[in-house]
């Protein structure tokens, strides 16, 4: 089996092994999606407005819960030092573990947007793009958060650390995602958008794994 | 990956303000064993680090040569070197063998080697239990089965032997005694002597 099969399985099992990230990732963005209408008030009409960027907000925070692990761990019990003398080099490696976050958390939370925004209020025939958009996005949040875990490493409060490098970070894909989707539901039209939103994406999994593995080497030397 | 000779010249590094060592030279030859001494903070373990190529040296350098001449130290590292530390890098959650596994199959272990190193170091009787309930000794071992599953030629060891028992240590030995014995190299940073035949290297900080 090749190093990069071997390397994204065991990311795989230790996400769904023991604590159980995706579902604690899960279960914070029904938290935040069941807590709007208990803030901004139960008004149908007004709820449905909001619900595609409602639920892109969501699902940003709730990619941010389990990135912060993404490296420490890793770091912490010296595995690090083995995956950096490993076959593959860092990037790669680091990207492995990206692809294997979006597989594990991104997959489910991508899942659950749809389901979420049409709990809000948002029509039906979002939900194709919705599924989309967030699938897309989520590659993009795993892939610039990264960068984000990489760079706190070492850090006390890491967690912090990592929301206040990210979180802006995370703007242009919200904009462009929540923006698509807001775009159709008006009845214009949502593909420039998407695009952007591609666009984003793919420059950050062309570039993030470089940062992040400048960020490691970094934190082990 | 062989690797016939490890090159350590006019190596100096430092952490952070403070200046470790200079001009230090240190030669490994297939078969040979060094024991790096000296007291706490020398920079044993840093220089390990360096020639696993974490740290960056202030002067000098670290070079591996092959069978034809110079090998690039980075493909050279990342199929030629093992390297243990004060950390397993063993997640505990994780039952011993799944953990084995992956650390022996990432340094390019196959089924052979493994089982070759679950018999040497006594492994199959750790394999069934979650790596948090095992001890600080049986995690070293588990650590130390990759050495023995992956062949490659430059041991890296930071005090390898501190959690093991006397038979482990003795089993350990003996893997080092056959590594060199195949060509390999070992440079091993310990208080105690080793129990192979080794040259001394104080690092003077």
């Amino acid at each position: 089996m090749n190093a990069l099969a071997i390397l994204f399985r065991r990311e795989l099992a230790l996400a769904w092994g023991r604590g159980g990230g995706p579902l604690v990732a899960l279960a914070f963005y029904a938290c935040v999606a069941a807590l709007l209408p208990l803030s901004a008030g139960a008004v149908p009409q007004r709820l449905a407005a909001v619900a595609p960027g409602a639920a892109w907000l969501a699902l940003a925070l709730s990619s941010l819960l389990s990135l912060e692990r993404l490296f420490e761990r890793d770091y912490e019990d010296g595995a690090l030092d083995l995956l950096a003398l490993g076959p593959l080099p860092l990037e790669a490696t680091a990207a492995i573990k990206c692809l294997a976050q979006w597989v594990s958390t991104g997959l489910p939370l991508a899942l659950f947007t749809p389901v979420a925004a049409t709990a809000l209020g948002a029509e039906p025939r979002l939900i194709p793009l919705t599924f989309v958009a967030a699938l897309l996005g989520g590659l993009g949040f795993a892939f610039v958060g990264g960068i984000g875990a990489a760079l706190s490493l070492g850090s006390r409060r890491g967690g912090v650390l990592v929301a206040v490098i990210v979180l802006p970070l995370f703007a242009p894909p919200v904009i462009f995602g929540a923006g698509a989707l807001d775009a159709l539901a008006g009845g214009l039209n949502w593909t420039p958008g998407l695009l952007l939103l591609g666009g984003y994406c793919l420059g950050a999994v062309a570039l993030g794994p470089f940062a992040m593995a400048a960020a490691c080497r970094n934190a082990l030397s | 990956m062989l690797i016939r000779r490890l090159r350590v010249e006019g190596l100096a590094l430092a952490r952070g303000d403070r200046l470790l060592f200079k001009d230090l030279n240190l030669q490994l030859a297939a078969g040979q064993a060094v024991a790096l001494r000296g007291r706490n903070g020398a920079g044993k373990t840093s220089l390990l680090r360096a020639i696993a190529g974490f740290i960056r040296p202030l002067a000098g350098e670290v070079a591996f040569d092959g069978e034809g001449g110079p090998v690039e130290a980075d493909e050279a590292r990342a199929l030629g070197v093992h390297l243990t530390g004060h950390h397993d890098g063993l997640k505990p959650g994780r039952l011993a063998r799944e953990e084995f596994m992956f650390q022996a199959r990432w340094c390019g272990a196959d089924a052979a080697g493994m089982a070759r190193a679950a018999e040497a170091l006594d492994l199959e009787r750790l394999f069934g239990l979650e790596v948090r309930k095992l001890s600080a000794g049986q995690r070293r071992r588990l650590a130390l089965g990759r050495l023995a599953a992956a062949r490659r030629p430059v041991w890296l060891l930071d005090e390898p032997f501190a959690p093991l028992d006397a038979e482990h240590r003795a089993r350990f030995g003996d893997l080092m005694n056959a590594h060199l014995a195949e060509g390999g190299m070992i440079l091993a940073a310990v208080h105690d002597p080793l129990p192979i035949a080794a040259d001394s290297v104080e690092i003077a900080g």
